[in-house]
């Protein structure tokens, strides 16, 4: 017997619907034969910062995946702004991403060979905006996290932390509604993930930009608003 | 630690009245329960018997007479002392939360430990929004900073503890449920030889 209660039917109720930014209702998604997510349900409201713990394995990184529509589930539905982008094309979800979205990974994954501004100015090239004005953008955005003198430099040069507010103000440079943040301070010592939560909580609150927070670490579980926690691939409605 | 150590501490600075000593505590360790004058009187009091501090003048102000102490040489080498001795680790055994947890299981209620557990769970990540917030309020001070650092680390290590015990519930009671027989299957009889075939 499992004490984890797993969601109910996840009917969300009209109020909620509303003033819900990103909706998932009973998602399925197995890797192969191996279930990872087992009927989740969750509603994300506007501006809000929701932290998605739970242990490793538990299918939380999987339903942020699908929440983004980077993987589409096998069974339920994903909904955003009113459509579901469960079933939309994969063109169509990848323009999502590019135009609605924010992805931040634990590792900043910025590009090695360019600098801080050019890494921060690519989401905006590749969505077709002139060099100059994504480059200005870049450096605002660099300033806005504290680290515009770097804008030369490359990430090979830079710590940690710092490569990782960079990887921040990428994500947010196309001013998304919706920045997924799987676990941004992972590699990070305690002091540099503080810097990299309370500027990215800050910005997010600025901008209106809702935030789904992946993370195992309660310390920064509790940047968020609210918290749900994932348990073998369901809702642990117990502790949620 | 004692009070006097405290006290001692915020004299090292510069020369205080009680009053002051303690509004200047109260306010650096809001996260503390207030000290109470009479508990800042009696301390100077035996520290002036112990010379760790001696008084150094009367203030007349409004209201009754303040007299001012001086941390002395050897006040300071006595904080120097304490400041230098490692506290004994808390006895965490004896914690609440585990203690709680614990007779649930022993009354045999592991749906109810594990309730108590998620509900404790939420109640503690609660107050750790809370001193987060606190933190990284632009306007926290350091000694601020510090206090929620500090209960932010023992909440945390409250939370791993709560995650683990509700884990092993979860463990044991998934190895001692019965397995409920299935339609095709007949439940198997206890592999006890009888009397019979014997």
């Amino acid at each position: 017997m499992n004490h984890a209660i797993p969601t109910s039917s996840g009917e969300a109720t009209a109020e909620q619907r509303e003033s819900s930014e990103l909706s998932a209702r009973s998602i399925v998604y197995s890797y192969g034969h191996t279930p990872a997510l087992r009927g989740v349900s969750v509603e994300l409201r506007r501006g809000e910062i929701l932290a998605v713990t739970g242990p490793s394995g538990s299918g939380k990184s999987t339903l942020m995946l699908c929440l983004a529509g980077i993987i589409t589930p096998d069974a339920g539905e994903v909904r955003y702004a009113g459509r579901a982008i469960s079933a939309a094309s994969e063109s169509a979800r990848s323009r999502l991403r590019r135009t609605e979205f924010g992805v931040l990974f634990q590792f900043g994954q910025l590009v090695p060979e360019l600098t801080a501004a050019e890494n921060v100015a690519l989401p905006l090239l590749l969505a077709g905006r002139k060099r100059s004005a994504a480059m200005t953008a870049a450096t605002n955005w660099l300033e806005r996290f504290g680290v515009a003198d770097l804008a030369r430099s490359r990430p090979p040069e830079m710590s940690g932390g710092q490569g990782q507010r960079v990887a921040v103000a990428r994500a947010m440079v196309t001013e998304p509604t919706v920045l997924f943040a799987d676990e941004p301070t992972g590699a990070l010592d305690a002091l540099a993930g503080e810097q990299v939560m309370t500027q990215l909580v800050r910005v997010a609150r600025e901008s209106g930009t809702s935030v789904v927070l992946i993370t195992h670490d309660a310390k920064i579980a509790a940047y968020g608003d609210r918290e749900i926690v994932v348990r073998d691939g369901m809702l642990d409605q117990t502790a949620s | 630690m004692t009070t006097a150590h405290v006290l001692m501490g915020l004299l090292a600075s510069e020369d205080r009245h009680g009053y002051d000593l303690k509004r200047e505590h109260d306010q650096r360790f809001a996260g503390a329960r207030p000290m109470a004058f009479g508990q800042v009187y009696a301390a100077l009091e035996r520290m002036q018997k112990k010379n760790y501090v001696v008084p150094v003048e009367v203030e007349r102000v409004d209201g009754p007479d303040r007299t001012v102490f001086r941390l002395t040489a050897a006040g300071r080498a006595e904080l120097d002392r304490w400041l230098g001795e490692v506290e004994p680790p808390a006895p965490h055994v004896a914690n609440p939360l585990a203690v709680k947890a614990t007779i649930a299981l022993l009354v045999g209620d592991g749906d109810r430990a594990a309730r108590y557990l998620a509900d404790q769970r939420a109640a503690h990540l609660t107050r750790m929004r809370h001193y987060t917030r606190l933190k990284t309020d632009p306007a926290a001070s350091l000694t601020e900073v510090l206090d929620a650092d500090y209960a932010i680390a023992h909440l945390d290590a409250d939370l791993q503890w709560l995650d683990l015990a509700l884990d092993r519930i979860n463990a044991l009671s998934a190895a001692i449920a019965p397995v409920a027989p299935t339609s095709d299957q007949p439940p198997t009889t206890p592999a006890v030889p009888t009397a019979a075939a014997t």
